[in-house]
């Protein structure tokens, strides 16, 4: 009895915070028909917006995905006295807001700004183009692949290493080898969170991009525009474009966790 | 306490965890539940003890209906293999578990953790956490804990498994002297038939769910109800088609109408006893146990032919009635 | 080694650097009387409560749906976990408008708490709604559960049980959920931005006025509230990492 009285609150809780809206999106998208919901997707803002998504995170994501292979082996294999610190640093961006993350690459690469004043005297545009929102990107999903992959090679150990070494292996060859592959789910699952949060990201790209139609819109970015604006049914189309790709996101996260924790 | 099991069946999924058992454990006693892994013999020990509820059958305890009560009211005691201590609380709070949740006043709880502490030797440990503990002082503190509110019924679940060959030889007296101790009446489950029979008043052999045999060590060992207990308490070797123990054959150079041939292979010196494993003429391998002098007066050696016999009488005892 | 440094001192210190250099230039003084003007905190008082309503909800509810995720067994349950990473993966922008969409002007349900603050406690519990479930949940699964058969045979009843011999073991993980998910609470912009209004001193968060103060170019505005953001989540993780070192202490004597 008690068990089916909690199984139903978790129920029902799931269903009224996440299913139901959810239901409702997909539900009004459609509301009006295709053609409106088709017209607001392929308007060429609207497509320029999606490619922009993609450009940026088809850059973050490998970079971050070295970054952190490389961040978790120095961790765990080198014990270094700033250990600590460095994995502390790498968490940042996951208790930061990305407003606060937006503003302080606002300040850094603004006009008056430590690298502002340079890059303008060089006529390279970092603020309200892409460079800048490529690097807010960077910073806020900074921390995934470096978080699963640390305590996946903490629990293998370097035995396995140590053997390659005594039959002859360099450091690259075992790398490659040996620990490579006893991290690839790892490596895999921290690569689909990092997308999924690329693909998601909103507040610190708003504050860097200015919000330029046509130039430095983002998707998340272009949802909020067509709201604005009253432009409903735009704003439902790209909402259930994203939350296919979430769900689709979501899958390889299921799929994916047995193997990464095995 | 006295345990009555009847026509207890339980079944987990696809497998018969137990079939049809009935067991009687006299009030006092010290009973050993023996049987290979898959045998039903934890499964049965945990009936008793009400984490597990029978699907068909009844438990009773002390002549009362039992079978559907819960754990927290059954007064028994019970230990597991892998000691399942409270890894965030000392080891006096391990103790005083039971008693604190009787609401016993706070004088009497410390008196009594002492007094078990000191029973299971591990005064001035009181502080400190399992997992500052060694597999077998955590194993008496997790007997220590079972003990403390006074169960009328102790029992074990393959306790000394976890823990070094020396470690359990140790635990094994020590268990035996608790109980001549507190007469509280104890079943403990095992797959080491030393250890029962070392140790229990009475031992209950099981396999596959049932109940083989239930008696005292030497009945089973000499009086064996069937091949399976027979070859599970004791060595037992196959000889003429039937199950026979190793010292009851012997090695002789003497033909006669009863002698099969067999080649030595192998000469083990144990102590006391010589075995000679052996192949007999039709290829099966066979041991026969003897003490030392006979060995030697046989002058044998590993690639010998010699021949075995199984004598009528046996020296010091009757030919037992072997059901083969 | 050298690589891991130089990147993240450039992607992570020197943005910090300069955002603490920008909010103290004009001295110490300058920076309190922005931090303290009312605006600044209204905004701060309205995140910080929220995450607390909220992290305390996530307790309860995320301790029991892990309970149920585990112990219990129905059909339907593998999906229900993976239904709760959905926050991880849906974009916050699009969290937003979907509760929006339920919950707003033209609510099939009748309710409408758009513009409101009840808009933003949804939003965050949307959008922590994972943490502590994913904290708890591995932690329970690990749990010895003969502790528990041994406590009943002791005599103690089940809430006895949860209470004594399970709540000790999973409260890290519970506190370290909560932790994350505040973290997480006092920093969301996106699920908030569409729903609540953004007015300020009754719905405007603390991530919504730093982004207005950079907007209508009050970066001093800006920073000094942002500072205090950064200074919240560096608490918080020196707050998690505490967390997990108490809670390996009993294992660490052996």
């Amino acid at each position: 009895m008690r068990r089916l009285g909690l199984r139903s609150v978790a129920i029902f809780y799931l269903v009224a915070i996440l299913l139901g809206p959810l239901a409702m999106v997909f539900y009004r998208a459609f509301e009006h028909g295709i053609h409106p919901l088709w017209s607001s997707l392929t308007d060429p803002n609207t497509i320029h917006a999606f490619r922009l998504t993609l450009e940026i995170t088809a850059i973050a994501v490998p970079v971050n995905t070295i970054f952190g292979v490389v961040c978790a082996l120095a961790i765990v294999r080198r014990r270094f006295p700033g250990a600590g610190i460095v994995n502390a640093i790498v968490d940042l961006p996951l208790a930061l807001s990305p407003v606060v993350v937006g503003l302080m690459l606002f300040l850094l690469y603004g006009r008056s700004g430590w690298f502002g004043s340079w890059t303008s005297a060089h006529g390279v545009q970092v603020l309200f183009a892409t460079p800048s929102m490529v690097i807010a990107t960077i910073f806020v999903s900074l921390p995934f692949v470096a978080r699963e992959v640390v305590p996946t090679l903490r629990e293998l150990g370097d035995e396995q290493e140590q053997a390659a070494h005594t039959l002859g292996a360099s450091g690259w060859q075992t790398f490659w080898r040996v620990t490579l592959p006893s991290i690839r789910w790892a490596v895999i699952y921290g690569v689909v969170l990092t997308t999924a949060r690329c693909l998601g990201e909103y507040g610190a790209v708003a504050v860097v991009s200015g919000h330029i139609e046509g130039q430095t819109e983002t998707a998340t970015l272009r949802v909020q525009d067509y709201y604005e604006n009253f432009n409903l049914t735009g704003a439902y189309g790209i909402a259930i474009v994203l939350a296919v790709i979430s769900v689709l996101v979501l899958t390889a996260m299921t799929l994916l966790k047995p193997k990464e924790s095995a | 306490m006295s345990i009555e099991v009847h026509n207890v069946s339980k079944r987990f999924g696809s497998f018969q965890a137990l079939d049809d058992v009935s067991l009687d454990v006299d009030s006092g006693s010290l009973t050993a539940l023996l049987g290979p892994s898959g045998s039903g013999k934890s499964t049965l020990l945990r009936i008793i003890a009400g984490l597990e509820h029978p699907d068909t059958g009844e438990v009773r305890l002390a002549g009362e209906d039992a079978t559907v009560l819960a754990p927290q009211k059954r007064g028994v005691g019970f230990v597991f293999q892998h000691y399942a201590a409270f890894k965030h609380m000392t080891v006096r709070d391990n103790v005083a578990f039971g008693l604190k949740i009787r609401k016993q006043p706070k004088a009497e709880v410390r008196a009594r953790v002492d007094e078990l502490l000191e029973l299971v030797q591990l005064q001035g440990f009181g502080h400190r956490y399992p997992a500052q503990l060694s597999g077998g002082q955590r194993q008496r503190m997790a007997l220590a804990r079972a003990l403390a509110p006074r169960p009328k019924v102790l029992l074990l679940d393959e306790p000394f498994g976890a823990l070094d060959a020396r470690v359990r030889a140790e635990l094994r007296v020590w268990l035996r002297r608790l109980h001549s101790e507190t007469h509280t009446t104890t079943v403990f489950v095992t797959h080491d038939q030393e250890e029962a029979m070392e140790v229990a008043d009475r031992v209950v052999v099981m396999n596959a769910g049932r109940v083989e045999q239930a008696a005292a060590p030497h009945d089973l060992y000499d009086a064996p109800a069937n091949d399976f207990v027979m070859t599970f308490v004791g060595d037992a070797v196959r000889f003429d088609g039937q199950l026979v123990r190793p010292h009851e054959l012997e090695l002789t150079y003497d033909a006669d109408e009863t002698t099969r041939e067999a080649q030595l292979d192998r000469i083990v010196h144990l102590g006391f006893e010589t075995r000679c494993e052996l192949t007999l003429d039709d290829g099966s391998p066979i041991t026969v146990q003897m003490t030392r002098e006979q060995a030697a007066e046989l002058e044998l050696a590993p690639g010998q032919i010699v021949l075995v016999r199984r004598p009528r009488v046996r020296v010091g005892g009757e030919l037992p009635d072997v059901v083969g | 080694m050298g690589f891991v440094t130089t990147f993240l001192s450039v992607v992570v210190l020197l943005p910090i650097a300069a955002l603490l250099s920008a909010s103290t230039t004009e001295g110490w003084h300058q920076f309190w009387s922005v931090v303290t003007a009312p605006e600044a905190v209204a905004s701060l008082k309205l995140t910080l409560g929220a995450a607390v309503i909220v992290s305390l909800i996530n307790a309860v509810v995320g301790t029991l749906t892990a309970w149920v995720l585990v112990r219990d067994d129905f059909a339907g349950k593998s999906l229900m976990n993976a239904v709760i990473d959905l926050p991880f993966a849906l974009p916050t922008i699009v969290g937003g408008l979907t509760l929006l969409t339920l919950y707003g002007p033209r609510s099939p349900v009748g309710i409408d708490i758009a513009f409101t603050r009840t808009a933003i406690f949804l939003a965050l519990l949307f959008e922590t709604l994972p943490f502590v479930v994913r904290t708890v949940q591995p932690v329970l699964h690990e749990l010895d559960r003969e502790a528990e058969e041994a406590a009943r045979s002791l005599g103690a009843r089940e809430a006895r049980v949860f209470r004594s011999i399970v709540l000790p073991n999973i409260a890290p993980g519970i506190l370290s959920g909560v932790a994350l998910g505040f973290a997480r609470a006092v920093g969301e912009i996106g699920a908030i931005v569409l729903i609540s209004g953004n007015v300020p001193f009754k719905t405007e968060v603390a991530a919504v006025f730093v982004f207005n103060h950079i907007q209508s170019g009050d970066q001093n505005g800006a920073s000094a509230v942002a500072v205090v953001m950064l200074a919240i989540a560096f608490l918080l993780l020196l707050a998690i990492g505490g967390i997990r070192y108490l809670a390996t202490r009993h294992e660490r004597h052996a």
